[in-house]
C-alpha cells in the first residue's frame, strides 16, 4: 500500500508539473525532499534522544511497567494476542501516554520500541500483525486529548477565544479514534481472508 | 492563557517524575539515560532514508500542482455542501504532511480569519486528524514492515470521520 502511494505521489507530481509547465519547480522539489527530511532529522534527533534517554530511566525502575498494569484492560482488549507481562504492553502504554498529553516527541521513541516489540511476537516480520495494525490505527487516528500549538496560533492571529475549539476537537478526536478501533477491530474479525 | 502555562509544564514535569522515580527505585539514572540517548539516536539515523524518500515524495506531490487540480475539480461538492474549498485542501494536505497543514491552516487564519467557519473547522480538524502517510511511513520502516494489511484503510476511514465530525460539530455548535 505506501510503495504504492510513494511511487503514487512522485509519478503525479512529476507528470502534474511538467504538464503544467512547471519543471524547475518539480526539480527543485525533488532537490529539496532530501534537506527538508535532513532538518527534520536534525530537530528531531536532539529531542528524541533525550526522551528516549528519560524512557530508559522510566523502564529500568519499572514504571512502563506499572503503566502497562493501570492500563490492563483496555491493552487486553485492544491487543489480546500479546501475553500480560510482554514489555511490549508497557511501550504500547508509554507511546499512548504521551500520545493523549501531547508529547509528541516523546510518543515517537516509545511508539518506535513498542513496534520493535510487537515485532517479536509477530510470525512474518514483513507482513503487520494484529496487534501491529491496531496499535498503527490509534497512532494514526490522534490521540492527543488538548492540542497546544492549535489555540497557540489562533491566538497569534488574534483569536476571541483560541481556546473555544478545544472541547469539539476532544470530541471529534474520540469520534475518530472509536472509528478506527472499530474498522480495525472488523477487518481482524470479518476480513481476515481478504486483506 | 492557563492552558499554555500548564502544558509548558508538562516536559519538565514528566521528566522529573521518571528521574524522581529511578532514583526512588535505585537506578542508575545518568547511565540508564545514556543508553536511552544512545538508542534515540540510532533510531533517527535508521529512519534517516526513510525520512529522505518521504519528504522527496510529498515535496514532489505539491510542487506538481496535482492537490490544487483536485481541489478545483471537487469545488462543486464542496459548494454544494457549502464547506469552504479550504477545508478540503486542508483535509488532502493534512494526510501527508503536518508542517503544510499547518502554513495552510495560517493562510486560512489570514484569509477568514480565526473565528471565522473555516478558522474553526481548519482548528479542529488538525487536532483530531494525524498526517497519516508520514507517521505509518515511518513506523512501519522502522522495523522493516512492507506489508500493512489493513492498516491504511482503517486508518483512513478514522481521518474522514474525523474530518466530517469536524464540520458537523463546528456547524452544531457555530451555526453557518
Amino acid at each position: 500500500m505506501l510503495q504504492i502511494l510513494w511511487a503514487a505521489f512522485l509519478l503525479l507530481g512529476a507528470v502534474g508539473g511538467l504538464l503544467r509547465g512547471q519543471a524547475q519547480a518539480v526539480s527543485d522539489a525533488f532537490l529539496d525532499g532530501g534537506k527538508e527530511a535532513l532538518e527534520m532529522a536534525f530537530t528531531m534527533a536532539g529531542a528524541m534522544a533525550m526522551w528516549s534517554g528519560v524512557l530508559k530511566i522510566g523502564e529500568k525502575a519499572g514504571l512502563m511497567d506499572a503503566l502497562a498494569k493501570r492500563l490492563r484492560p483496555i491493552l487486553t482488549f485492544l491487543f489480546p494476542s500479546v501475553p500480560e507481562n510482554h514489555p511490549a504492553r508497557g511501550y504500547i502504554a508509554a507511546n499512548f501516554a504521551a500520545n493523549i498529553l501531547g508529547l509528541g516527541w516523546a510518543a515517537t521513541p516509545a511508539g518506535l520500541l513498542a513496534m520493535e516489540s510487537l515485532q517479536t511476537l509477530n510470525k512474518d516480520r514483513t507482513i503487520a500483525s494484529n496487534a501491529i495494525c491496531m496499535f498503527l490505527v490509534i497512532n494514526l487516528s490522534s490521540i492527543q486529548l488538548v492540542s497546544i500549538t492549535i489555540p497557540a496560533l489562533r491566538s497569534q492571529y488574534g483569536s476571541a477565544a483560541p481556546t473555544e475549539i478545544l472541547s469539539l476537537a476532544l470530541i471529534s478526536t474520540l469520534i475518530s479514534t472509536f472509528a478506527g478501533v472499530f474498522a480495525a477491530w472488523l477487518a481482524e474479525k470479518r476480513w481476515k481472508k481478504w486483506i | 492563557m492557563d492552558l499554555i502555562g500548564l502544558s509548558s509544564c508538562l516536559v519538565p514535569v514528566t521528566a522529573l517524575i521518571f528521574l524522581i522515580y529511578g532514583i526512588y527505585k535505585r537506578v542508575n539514572v545518568y547511565e540508564a539515560f545514556l543508553e536511552g540517548a544512545k538508542e534515540g539516536l540510532q533510531c533517527v539515523v535508521r529512519l534517516l532514508p526513510a525520512l529522505v524518500g518521504l519528504f522527496t515524495a510529498v515535496s514532489v506531490l505539491r510542487a506538481g500542482g496535482i492537490l490544487d487540480d483536485l481541489g478545483n475539480l471537487l469545488s462543486p461538492l464542496t459548494q454544494w455542501l457549502s464547506i469552504p474549498s479550504e477545508i478540503f485542501s486542508l483535509s488532502l494536505i493534512r494526510l501527508i504532511s503536518s508542517s503544510a497543514a499547518t502554513s495552510l491552516l495560517c493562510d486560512i487564519f489570514t484569509q477568514y480569519g480565526p473565528d471565522s467557519f473555516a478558522g474553526r473547522c481548519g482548528s479542529v480538524l488538525l487536532c483530531s486528524t494525524e498526517s497519516i502517510f508520514y507517521v505509518s511511513s515511518v513506523y512501519l520502516l522502522s522495523v522493516g514492515i512492507t506489508k500493512s494489511r489493513h492498516t491504511i484503510p482503517a486508518a483512513l476511514f478514522a481521518t474522514i470521520c474525523g474530518i466530517i465530525s469536524a464540520i458537523v460539530l463546528v456547524r452544531l455548535a457555530f451555526g453557518q
